[in-house]
């Protein structure tokens, strides 16, 4: 059973990668198979780990661009 | 199951023009926060400067007033002076708040104005392309200072807020960075309290925050962060120099509404 959840608002992503480099879970990763709207590769959770997320939104914390939305269950 | 993190109400959906990963965003989002939960976002009036956040204008939620360089605390002084139920603030880079405004801030904080100071030290100038600012490390290459900064030539990079605290108006002075998550959670407890003291009419508050430029040092986002904790912390130390809390010295200047 996962704790969190994260949701990303990938159109507003600069693909800085500074919830990336934070996540405890190493859950995330840029998805470089994606050119969004603004022309980055966005942030995203990696294939297969989103019941990892523990909603700790260090990620969140982080982002310049309030790309990111947490829910803790 | 409840959202523990979402967009602030404090900023408006404009998405930035701030390159990836440069930390203004990080301080924008903190102030947006601070001003909903202290329930002031539509009486904040921002003043913003020249520099990088001169379009900040479009982000704040609140009104906004744009200065000339280096003069946003003039402009504070007389928004809050006129409009004294109004919080003020200004919102000011290092080539701006430490190079050609440094008259404006030090006197602003000799009459203890009863407004708040966020104060971006990036090392650098990066609207304009790069170059050295007083705040730029000894050594730190820039586009002025290709070979880096030489202290025989540029003197050494100045601290903002020691220097200020030494001024007896300067109620609230504290130095926080934004390199990791348990300094930006802690530089927005700062950010509170340094409105909160605007608040209290105690008089000048300011908060300088470490932050990046990773496009002007050259670094990725990510190492750019590194680059605050490695060197920019060392040389300017976090921690609170002055607060009307437990600085008996410390005191409120000019309250009209009084
Ligand atoms: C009177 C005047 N002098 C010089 C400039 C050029 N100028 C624009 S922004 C800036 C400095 C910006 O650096 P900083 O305040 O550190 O803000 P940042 O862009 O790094 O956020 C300068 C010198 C100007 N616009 N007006
Ligand atoms: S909330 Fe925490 S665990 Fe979940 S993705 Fe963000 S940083 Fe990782
Ligand atoms: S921190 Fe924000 S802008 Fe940067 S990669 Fe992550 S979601 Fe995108
Ligand atoms: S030039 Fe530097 S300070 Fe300006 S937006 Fe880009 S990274 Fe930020």
């Amino acid at each position: 059973m996962a704790k969190g959840r994260v949701a990303f608002d990938r159109d507003l992503c600069k693909g800085c990668g500074l919830c990336v480099s934070v996540c405890p879970e190493h859950m995330l990763e840029l998805d470089t198979a994606t050119i969004n709207r603004k022309g980055y590769h966005p942030a995203h959770v990696v294939e297969g780990r989103e019941d990892d997320c523990i909603g700790c939104a260090l990620c969140a914390v982080m982002c310049p661009d309030q790309v990111i939305t947490v829910e803790k269950f | 199951m409840a959202v523990v993190f979402q967009r602030t109400a404090g900023l408006t959906d404009a998405e930035t023009h701030y390159c990836p990963g440069c930390t203004h965003g990080i301080v924008h989002r903190l102030v947006g926060e601070v001003l909903v939960e202290l329930g002031v976002l539509d009486r904040a009036i921002a003043v913003i400067p020249v520099g990088c956040a001169t379009l900040a204008y479009d982000y704040f939620n609140c009104d906004v007033q744009q200065a000339a360089h280096g003069r946003a605390p003039a402009v504070a002084t007389g928004i809050r002076r006129v409009l004294p139920d109004r919080v003020v603030f200004a919102y000011q880079g290092d080539g701006d708040l430490a190079s050609i405004g440094t008259a404006e801030i030090v006197h602003a904080a000799h009459r203890s104005e009863n407004i708040t100071v966020i104060f971006i030290n990036n090392a650098i100038y990066g609207m304009t392309g790069g170059q050295m600012a007083p705040t730029t490390l000894v050594g730190q290459k820039t586009t002025t200072s290709p070979l880096g900064r030489d202290p025989r030539l540029a003197g050494e990079p100045i601290r903002i807020a020691e220097m200020l605290a030494q001024i007896p108006g300067a109620s609230f002075v504290e130095r926080v960075a934004c390199d990791s998550p348990p300094h930006v959670k802690a530089a927005k407890r700062v950010i509170r309290r340094a409105f909160e003291t605007q608040l209290a009419g105690e008089g000048f508050a300011l908060v300088e925050v470490l932050s990046t430029c990773p496009t002007n040092w050259g670094l990725e986002p990510v190492d750019a962060l590194a680059w605050v904790r490695d060197h920019m912390i060392p040389y300017y130390p976090l921690g609170n120099l002055r607060d009307p809390k437990k600085d008996a010295a410390a005191r409120g200047g000019v309250r009209p509404e009084e």
